[in-house]
């Protein structure tokens, strides 16, 4: 099953290509993109039992960087001039690891004050925290407030030319597949035992000894590494950054892709954004109030399908075989 | 004449914060006694200021608004609560979360269907539209003057209610324990339909008030959910005492922050930079707030019980 997606995913750019149609390898482009913040909200949300309702400010973060770097590079001016010069840039190589690192260190941040609450508490905070975070880039004029700021171009990453639309969605798609493998890593290892063991009784593990607020933390810091690379991604595609990027309902849309597709398991959030988003589009071929029909189907999902789409395709093979 | 201006900003902030109050007594209610997150309580605050604001323009009348949005923010609050929401209340919160976020959707577009994507523009009602020097020197709005009295009668009105009527001793208790309750044989589905109806009640009166003050659009529930969840967060979820003082608290600190934070910077560094600087820290002002408040006290000022 995940194998014959790989392969549509990986056969799309050029069968788009031959029918004339390259518009779907920007929209699935998108969906790699949302993918992989998806993903890295699944590793708090579905193993760590963490529901942060301010995933889009670690997004939003990391596709600021991106956009504030290459303003900078068109301006030839530094962005930081002390205590280090740092120039502006359109080279990925600086501006993409940059972005991640802004977004952990945001994410340690953040996540070590809402870390010592929990339950809807948690959810509040961590929302509160991306609202701070939407007002502060809605105010810097300098970058265009709440206008945002168009990039001249895509960044400049070595030999390739990511302003080729095909080109760009194949790196999406390496960095998603790159993403998933790390967390699959993970959560298998004894770090993400830790972690699900503290999902499901924290006190327990706390008793065995193990450190949990630190586990969690560290956790909640490499989901808003993943949530920044996504950003850089996403300001690339669309060669646009605006505190949209970080409006509390993408820290929705973020989170119902995750609950659509399948919580807990790490390819459910792949098929959620896939879903969502070409419902959107596929919706609003038909009538401009596609919204009208969205909400009602996430409602029923969430009432009447709850392991997700992934989860329910999983459960069947399960029983078939 | 700084004074003066402090005197009529902090009105402002009382009236803003007893809005706030309105939609977070009902929020609060509904958490504390149904344990369920709806987000969709900022929808209900729309539908009451479109109600208020089609009948007000139709017939000229506020007061007959005012008697269509309360009762009709009730009716959908009621009809949402049996039709999606009960299903809700043994979820746990993410659920909650996700399906009242699905709500919001379909009540923004069928908004959006039904009166159509521009806002709405509404004039004070005439009666109210004059000005009162409560404090000399500072003629002061009426309207803004009765939305604070409004709220001060709602804040007397849900106390004695909820400390003095059977009413009131049915939802203390089934906060506490739901399951004793009905074992006692009250009907706990019609009191959660019948708290769910009051909160909607509620913010549709925000709502309405808030018509002539705000351009009446969609999507405007969202911004004042956010704060109210702030409210009754920082309150302690589950107190209306906390919802109240949360309200204050939050609509006082928003409002004089915007309007003296800058002029407050500009002591320090050039004006250009000190209004940027002052206006970004003045709408982050309460999320800081919320943040140290948590950090201290990671139930909330004043909470429910326990």
């Amino acid at each position: 099953m995940p194998l014959a997606g790989l392969v549509l995913l990986i056969g799309l750019p050029p069968v788009a290509s031959v029918l004339g149609e390259t518009f779907y390898i920007g929209l699935f482009s998108r969906v790699l993109i949302y993918a992989l913040a998806a993903v890295s909200l699944d590793l708090i949300l579905g193993f760590g039992g963490m529901v942060s309702f301010g995933h889009a400010a670690f997004f939003g973060a990391g596709a600021y960087v991106v956009g504030i770097l290459a303003f900078h590079g068109m301006e030839e001016s530094a962005f930081i001039s002390w205590p280090f010069v740092l120039m502006g840039t359109d080279n990925a190589l600086i501006s993409w690891p940059l972005a991640i690192l802004t977004s952990a260190g945001l994410a340690l941040l953040i996540g070590a004050i809402s870390l010592r609450t929990s339950g809807v508490y948690f959810i509040m905070i961590t929302l509160a925290f991306a609202q701070m975070i939407y007002f502060f880039f809605t105010s810097l004029e300098k970058y265009g407030g709440d206008d945002g700021l168009s990039l001249f171009a895509r960044s400049r990453i070595g030999g390739l030319d990511l302003n080729n639309d095909a080109t760009f969605y194949y790196l999406c798609l390496g960095l998603l597949i790159g993403f998933i493998l790390l967390s699959y890593r993970l959560v298998n290892s004894r770090f993400g035992m830790v972690i699900r063991g503290s999902r499901e009784n924290e006190t327990r593990m706390g008793s065995l000894g193990f450190p949990t607020y630190r586990y969690k933390l560290v956790c909640f810091v490499i989901a808003g590494a993943g949530a920044g690379l996504s950003g850089a991604l996403i300001a690339n595609q669309t060669e646009f950054v605006s505190p949209s990027l970080m409006h509390w309902t993408v820290s929705g849309e973020i989170l119902v892709m995750v609950i659509l597709g399948g919580v807990g398991t790490l390819l459910g959030p792949v098929f959620g954004a896939a879903a969502l988003l070409l419902l959107e589009e596929f919706l609003s071929l038909y009538t401009e109030h596609w919204m009208l029909v969205l909400g009602p189907i996430l409602i029923f999902v969430i009432l009447f399908a709850r392991r997700g789409l992934y989860g329910s395709i999983v459960e069947r093979i399960a029983q078939n075989g | 004449m700084y004074f003066l201006l402090f005197c009529q900003q902090f009105l402002n902030g009382l009236q803003f914060g007893v809005m706030l109050f309105l939609m977070a007594s009902g929020l609060t209610l509904v958490f504390g006694i149904m344990n369920l997150i709806n987000l969709a309580h900022g929808s209900l605050f729309m539908v009451g200021a479109y109600l208020c604001a089609t009948v007000f323009q139709k017939t000229g009348s506020f007061l007959l608004g005012l008697l269509v949005a309360l009762p009709g923010a009730a009716l959908v609050g009621i009809v949402v609560e049996a039709v999606a929401l009960r299903k809700l209340y043994t979820r746990d919160h993410l659920d909650q979360v996700l399906a009242t976020f699905g709500l919001i959707l379909f009540f923004n577009e069928l908004t959006k269907i039904v009166w159509g994507p521009r806002a709405l523009f509404l004039d004070v009602p005439e009666a109210l539209s004059g000005t009162i020097e409560i404090i000399p020197g500072a003629p002061y709005p009426a309207f803004r003057l009765a939305i604070i009295a409004v709220g001060i009668i709602v804040a007397i009105f849900l106390y004695l209610m909820i400390t003095r009527t059977r009413l009131g001793m049915l939802i203390r208790a089934s906060a506490t324990n739901r399951e004793i309750i009905g074992a006692l044989g009250v009907n706990v589905k019609l009191l959660y339909t019948l708290v769910f109806g009051l909160g909607a009640l509620l913010a549709g009166l925000a709502g309405a008030m808030a018509g002539p003050l705000v351009s009446v659009e969609v999507g405007m529930g969202e911004d004042i959910l956010i704060l109210t969840f702030v409210v009754i967060v920082i309150g302690g979820i589950g107190s209306i005492r906390g919802a109240l003082v949360g309200a204050i608290l939050v609509g006082l600190i928003d409002t004089l922050g915007r309007a003296f934070l800058p002029s407050f910077f500009k002591l320090f560094i050039d004006p250009a930079t000190a209004d940027g600087v002052g206006a970004s820290l003045a709408s982050m002002a309460i999320y800081i707030l919320m943040t140290i408040i948590l950090a201290w006290r990671p139930r909330g000022l004043l909470p429910a019980h326990g």
